[in-house]
């Protein structure tokens, strides 16, 4: 078994390490005829050398940008995430001339403000053995070795950085009785490395960092544009210029020129139209410079979270993320005869009971790691013995039952470890879980891969830098449990203001006009896809197509792939793209608001990514972290990594529409940690 | 079950809006407030009539994009977000009445959707601490007393919605302001600027239009979060300091 250290899963977790299993054969393509083989790619920014020096190297060789050149550099930042507000924020107090775009009415409100658990920092406060070199090695063994070592050892390394700064801006932090900060322990992990903020840590490190961002506004060197959606990239002489915009409320299509473009737009999970993200996030900012020359890393490995909300039926708009950690009471469990499945859960005797996490892992019970929990979740709905409502034919929910932890702890304790999330559940569900099992069921939660970044988070296109969930660079096939809000952060505000000076050390560039054949071109097919969408006329709503995308990636491209199932989802996906462009449905006008049209350009962007996603999960015929092949597992189930012929980063490049993207492979070396095979059992 | 609802609809800032009635059939009860209306806009969608725009964004209550006056209650009639209302809060044949924030200076963009653009500038006012980036001492030199700090969360949990305006007869953002001012005034970190904050931040409420608090306490009882109203009282206390300090 591969991974994971996931958030919440208790300490009591260990795991056997297992050398890694035997080659394949070599033979097998399942991609071929889908993909063209590429030069392979290195990452020719990260310095040699001993690891921990890496970092200091880099910061050192970086060219210096003298204060007085700095007003005179524009740089754009798309998004204000924990991503982009830091980096806006620490840019602007620079002396540089920022411009920051969002979608939402205020930068306040990127979906970083979600997050719930924590954030990962080295400080070791605890004295419980923890180091950089600890936090370093945890997640490059979480992401399944299939991150790039250098990347990983630098977050680990700032990771300190960032609670200091944090601190000083105010963020209230969950603090002791002595007045120091409090950890706590996540994810199978020995030491308590978690910053939190109660069940809020992203939205209280968001508004500190929304607040630097603020005040950078107010000085000016920062200018915010709300309510603006990125739909294109400007790369003119091979340089990434600018982008063009939609003012969101008046429908002006605008360009915004700058010497460097910065995306920090978040993640794609939205591409199976319900996930745990918010109803905005897209990957159209990044798909946009995908098709302009930003290859796209691994963009297969997705993170899919056991313990959320069921859907409750077609309805269903978005799904909601309860805290991993009612798995350390709750046990799980669905009914052995498929014809108790819509009875009183309790009515449904003991013996009736299948508590399958405890039958199948017996060691680890339910709180095996996140994917096994996802998959086994998946099989039993799929044998037809799923509880709740049923939906599209399916009963999709397993109960997550407190009966015996009530009994066993009292009522009252169980309310104070879990009382706000039993709320939460009973405010979304009607139903009170302290009488009633809960009902849960996987949804997607984070997508690891991105656009691919060099060790300077430096795409393909010169003068293109990705930040944030935005790119693929540190996590590997699998994310540990605080460490998003940690990689945001330490882009942002440590990582980013130095390696982009190197890259500003030769500016200004040469201005360009609007007249530019790269602007005017740009600006074309912004407003001719505009165009397209609102005189189709045809029958069918945005929704119901994004929907309908979703299901086919969900069922295909979620929890188990297989190679017969990925080329089965990229025909029907091509079918419904085709339908989409003749038969979709925008009305109202480009001149105004028009959230039909927003969706309409989101979910264009979503097909042609959707695709890609099945062409790299199809080429990796291995299971790792977050990806699990069918194809690859051993004789128990288990997923079974490949590294003699897997161990690299898929970065693809775009061919054009219908045509065969390219696949570039970055070979991973790891020097200071041995590649290793986990096992759980 | 089967509803009435009543939308306020407006094409854009500058022209008139009015009620509009439309029917909807078939409501589940275990719908969010907001799937309901995704359900009315895929059904207008379908007949050729523009759907209707409201702001959501997270749908989990966090982000504070939402935010409708349901029935006349800011976020309708339980203590939640409209994206966390559920259509078990009401009945079987109701009419509801769905109309955007009412605020002078939250001016109507579209339909249900409103400009709280007025909030971020009084952040820029001074909600915030100086600190750039790189130069904060480390976390644990400052031990903060754990009162102090729980007090100073819970305060600024605040989501920025603006229901308070909302709610508030006088329309003032009293209670959001004296959020951010009671969460940075209760830390270490945010004294340096405690006076100067209290004082900017108030003269550009004043400002944007936003009116005077007479103590109503309609802004709390609409406050999704909970925000607590004396907030407000800390809010006048320090800007009573500042002032006697000479600010
Ligand atoms: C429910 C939930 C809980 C989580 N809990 C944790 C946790 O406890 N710990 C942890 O470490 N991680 C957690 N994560 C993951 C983590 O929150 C995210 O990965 C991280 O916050 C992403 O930050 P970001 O800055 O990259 O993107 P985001 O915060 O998503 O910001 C994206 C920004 O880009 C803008 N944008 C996007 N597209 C465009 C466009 N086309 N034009 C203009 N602007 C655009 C948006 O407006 C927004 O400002 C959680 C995620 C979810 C969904
Ligand atoms: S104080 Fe409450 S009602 Fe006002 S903006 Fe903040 S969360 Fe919303
Ligand atoms: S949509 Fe985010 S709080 Fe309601």
């Amino acid at each position: 078994m591969s991974h994971s250290h996931d958030m919440d899963m208790p300490d009591t977790v260990t795991s056997t390490e297992a050398s890694p299993t035997g080659a394949l054969d070599g033979e097998y393509d399942d991609a071929m005829g889908y993909y063209t083989p590429g030069e392979p790619l290195v990452d020719t920014k990260a310095p040699q050398g001993p690891i921990a020096d890496r970092w200091q190297n880099r910061k050192f060789e970086a060219r210096l940008v003298n204060p007085a050149n700095r007003r005179k550099l524009s740089i754009i930042i798309v998004g204000t995430g924990l991503a982009g507000a830091s980096a806006a924020a620490t840019l602007g107090e620079a002396g540089y001339n920022v411009k920051t775009f969002c979608y939402q009415d205020s930068p306040r409100r990127a979906h970083s403000i979600a997050a719930q658990g924590g954030i990962n920092a080295a400080k070791n406060y605890k004295e419980d053995g923890d180091s950089v070199h600890r936090l370093f090695y945890d997640t490059v063994k979480g992401g399944d070795y299939r991150s790039r070592e250098s990347n990983v050892y630098r977050l680990a390394e700032v990771s300190t950085n960032i609670i200091d700064q944090c601190v000083a801006q105010g963020v209230p932090f969950a603090r002791e009785y002595g007045g120091l900060l409090d950890n706590r322990s996540f994810g199978g992990v020995q030491v308590s490395r978690t910053f939190y903020a109660r069940g809020q840590t992203g939205q209280q490190l968001l508004i500190g960092a929304y607040q630097a961002l603020e005040r950078q506004i107010s000085a000016g060197t920062v200018s915010m544009f709300t309510r603006h959606e990125m739909l294109e990239l400007i790369v003119a002489d091979g340089k990434a210029r600018g982008i063009i915009a939609r003012d969101m409320v008046t429908g002006e299509v605008q360009t915004h020129l700058a010497d460097v473009v910065v995306l920090a737009s978040g993640g794609y999970g939205n591409v199976f139209y319900l996930s745990t993200n918010a109803m905005g996030s897209n990957v159209t900012a990044a798909w946009r410079a995908h098709r302009k020359g930003a290859y796209m890393a691994n963009p297969c490995y997705t993170q899919i979270h056991p313990t959320c909300i069921p859907v409750s039926g077609s309805h269903q708009s978005k799904l909601t993320l309860m805290s991993e950690s009612l798995r350390n009471d709750g046990r799980i469990w669905v009914p052995k005869n498929q014809a108790d499945c819509d009875k009183d859960p309790r009515e449904i005797a003991e013996e009736d009971r299948d508590y399958y996490l405890e039958r199948i892992y017996p060691s680890f019970g339910n709180l095996v790691p996140r994917d096994i929990a996802s998959r086994a979740a998946k099989n039993v709905c799929d044998e037809g013995r799923g509880v709740g409502p049923e939906v599209d034919g399916v009963r999709r929910g397993v109960y997550l039952d407190f009966a015996d932890a009530i009994d066993r702890l009292g009522r009252d304790a169980v309310a104070n470890k879990y009382g706000n999330l039993f709320d939460m559940y009973a405010r979304i569900t009607g139903e009170d879980p302290y009488s009633v099992p809960m009902r849960i069921y996987p949804a997607v939660h984070y997508v690891m891969g991105g656009l691919w970044v060099d060790y300077d988070l430096q795409s393909t296109i010169p003068g293109l830098f990705v930040t944030g969930e935005a790119n693929f660079s540190d996590h590997g096939a699998n994310r540990l449990g605080a460490s998003a809000l940690m990689q945001g952060l330490a882009d942002g505000y440590f990582v980013l203001p130095h390696t982009i000076r190197d890259y500003l050390a030769d500016g200004p560039f040469e201005p360009i006009g609007e007249d530019h054949p790269a602007v005017v071109e740009a600006r074309t097919s912004v407003t001719d896809r505009i165009q397209h969408f609102l005189s189709v006329n045809g029958t069918r709503s945005v929704d119901s197509y994004h929907r309908e995308l979703g299901n086919i990636m969900w069922e295909y491209c979620g929890m188990e792939r297989t190679e017969t199932g990925l080329k089965k989802a990229i025909d029907l996906i091509r079918g419904l793209r085709d339908d989409f462009y003749r038969n979709v449905k925008v009305l109202g006008t480009s001149e105004s608001l028009n959230q039909s049209l927003e969706k309409a350009g989101r979910v264009a962007d979503f097909f042609e990514l959707g695709e890609l996603m099945c062409i790299d999960a199809l080429n990796r015929r291995e299971s790792c972290g977050g990806h699990f092949r069918g194809e690859s597992q051993t004789e128990d189930g288990e997923a079974l990594r490949h590294d003699d012929e897997f161990a690299y980063v898929a970065a693809w490049e775009w061919a054009g529409l219908d045509e065969r993207p390219v696949l570039h492979k970055e070979d991973l070396v790891y020097t200071a940690i041995e590649m290793k095979q986990r096992s759980y059992k | 079950m089967n509803l009435t609802l009543k939308i306020w609809r407006q094409p854009d800032a500058v022209s008139a809006g009015a009620m509009h009635t439309y029917e909807l059939a078939d409501v589940s009860p275990d719908m969010s407030f907001l799937e309901m209306l995704d359900v009315l806009n895929e059904q207008l969608n379908d007949q050729g009539e523009d759907p209707i725009a409201f702001d959501s964004d997270c749908r989990e209550g966090i982000c504070g994009m939402c935010g409708l006056m349901i029935n006349g209650d800011a976020h309708g009639p339980e203590v939640t977000t409209t994206c966390q209302l559920h259509m078990r809060s009401f009945s079987d044949g109701e009419t509801i009445t769905i109309e955007p924030w009412r605020s002078d200076a939250f001016p109507v963009v579209k339909d249900l959707v409103v400009d709280r653009g007025a909030f971020d500038r009084i952040i820029q006012a001074g909600g915030y601490v100086s600190v750039n980036t790189g130069s904060a001492p480390e976390a644990h030199s400052v031990p903060v007393p754990k009162d102090d700090a729980d007090r100073a969360f819970n305060v600024a949990t605040c989501i920025g919605c603006g229901a308070c305006v909302a709610a508030c007869p006088n329309g003032s953002a009293s209670l959001f302001m004296g959020a951010k001012v009671t969460h940075l005034g209760l830390l270490p970190q945010g004294q340096p600027e405690r006076d100067e904050r209290v004082v900017n931040m108030v003269a550009q409420h004043d400002h944007e239009g936003f009116g005077g608090c007479t103590n109503i306490g309609a802004c709390t009882a609409a406050c999704p979060k909970e925000i607590p109203l004396d907030v407000i009282s800390q809010l006048n206390k320090d800007l009573r300091t500042a002032i006697k300090h000479g600010h």
